[in-house]
């Protein structure tokens, strides 16, 4: 990898500004995807602003009825939290398969949201849940800041500090991995909750989505027969040497079962 | 270039590094700790495993600047200082875990991770689903598991249920 110049602030304020004053410059979470993308040279930041130092970006806590994880919290953290596994488990179990251990011991939420991997897990969760992602200067809710394929509504600079997932009633989540690489080559997370139903789709597309005909059946009929007939439209989804468009049409139908099976 | 502190088995040593080193560089290349290996360089193959802190990871995929302050356990460092080998070690040999043996450093240290995070014991799909990152290109899991289900038994002082291993 090109080298680069590293940082590592301990304020959240300190982290801002660095970024403002060098647009070149990139934050560091757990470094799980940043990390192989720049020995690869595909990204040649000035700097590294290393995020590990920052302490409001850390904490799992409960705020009325949601459950409030700081950006720089470790999947291993979300698969093993007391509050979370009591109030949104099927965000745990979800946690608990993303990548490998070593993955989980250094990966974090922030990370994985602000990345938007279109097979990242996260996504369609927070989709599903109707999650609100909080930044150094706003509220973002998740219908708009998953935009497209690695891209999010954060402007330049701008910092996620945390993520904010109303708790359900009940949620579940399905996906099938790559045998290989072990990426989600669809997964589909489903929620009940006091906003309504929400089903999340990631692995499939572009960028992770809502499959709002199936929120509409579930809304009715929260059964996995409810979703058995629904047949996602093949055109926009992702066809390459692992899986045709129809594949993953077929499998977004699959997981959605599944899915709902889990949630109970 | 940036100065780097790390307490590697025990001992704390001070290198300067560029910002972009891996910490598994510093180990094998300015500590000549080399018995943590590089396998794939993606984090995905396992053989650069180590301990840092209260966790595994994969030494490929952090810089060493990233682990600086940190406490750091390589393979070396798991043996007794008269030799006894540490009893995921001494599994490892007694049910013949390994072929080639380049995996073996990094199945080790997840392993012994592994065992830590389970005090109540685990199950054959738990030591299986446990070692999803580390590779053995040789495939030779089935003695891998049978090695660390003995060592958690002799860890959490329990008498080796060989029946199950077997």
């Amino acid at each position: 990898m090109y080298d680069f110049a590293y940082h590592k602030p301990s304020s959240l304020a300190d982290a801002v500004k660095l970024l403002a004053e060098d647009p070149d410059a990139k934050p560091i979470s757990g470094g799980m995807t940043l990390l192989p993308a720049l020995k690869h040279r595909l990204n040649m930041p000035t700097a590294l602003i290393d995020l590990s130092g920052i302490a409001e970006l850390r904490g799992i806590k409960r705020e009325g009825d949601a459950i409030v994880i700081g950006a720089m919290v470790k999947h291993f953290e979300v698969a093993t939290d007391p509050q979370i596994m009591a109030a949104i488990p099927a965000l745990a179990r979800m946690a608990a398969t993303i990548g490998d251990t070593q993955v989980r011991n250094r990966g974090t939420i922030g990370g994985s949201l602000a990345n938007n991997d279109p097979a990242a897990d996260y996504p369609a969760a927070a989709l599903a849940l109707g999650a609100t992602l909080i930044t150094d200067r706003r509220q973002i809710p998740a219908d708009d800041f998953f935009v497209g394929m690695f891209t999010t509504a954060m402007e330049p600079g701008e910092l996620l500090i945390g993520v904010s997932f109303p708790i359900p009633e009940k949620a579940g989540y399905a996906k099938l991995r790559n045998p290989a690489s072990r990426y989600s080559m669809t997964g589909v997370f489903v929620a009940k909750g006091p906003k309504g139903v929400g089903v999340g789709v990631n692995g499939a597309a572009s960028c992770a989505f809502r499959q709002k005909e199936m929120e509409a059946a579930l809304a009715a009929n929260w059964s996995p027969e409810a979703v058995a007939n629904i047949r996602q439209p093949a055109n926009d989804l992702n066809s390459d040497i692992h899986g045709s468009a129809e594949y993953r049409a077929n499998l977004v139908t699959v997981m959605a079962k599944r899915a709902v099976a889990d949630a109970g | 270039m940036p100065q780097v502190t790390l307490t590697v088995n025990g001992k704390s040593h001070t290198v300067e590094v560029e910002a972009r080193t891996l910490l598994v560089e510093v180990l094998r290349e300015k500590l000549r700790l080399t018995g943590t290996h590089v396998g794939c360089d993606t984090s995905q193959c396992g053989a650069c495993v180590v301990q840092m802190g209260e966790d595994s990871v994969k030494s490929c995929t952090i810089l060493a600047v990233q682990a600086d302050g940190a406490q750091v356990t390589t393979i070396e460092g798991l043996a007794a200082a008269d030799g006894t080998l540490h009893p995921m070690q001494e599994a490892f040999r007694e049910y013949h875990a390994l072929q080639c043996g380049f995996c073996t450093p990094g199945m080790v240290m997840s392993a012994i991770d592994l065992v830590k995070k389970h005090p109540q014991g685990l199950s054959e799909q738990e030591i299986r689903e446990g070692l999803e990152g580390n590779i053995c290109r040789c495939t030779g899991y089935h003695n891998i598991v049978k090695a660390i289900a003995a060592a958690a038994d002799v860890m959490q002082g329990r008498t080796p249920e060989l029946a199950r291993a077997g």
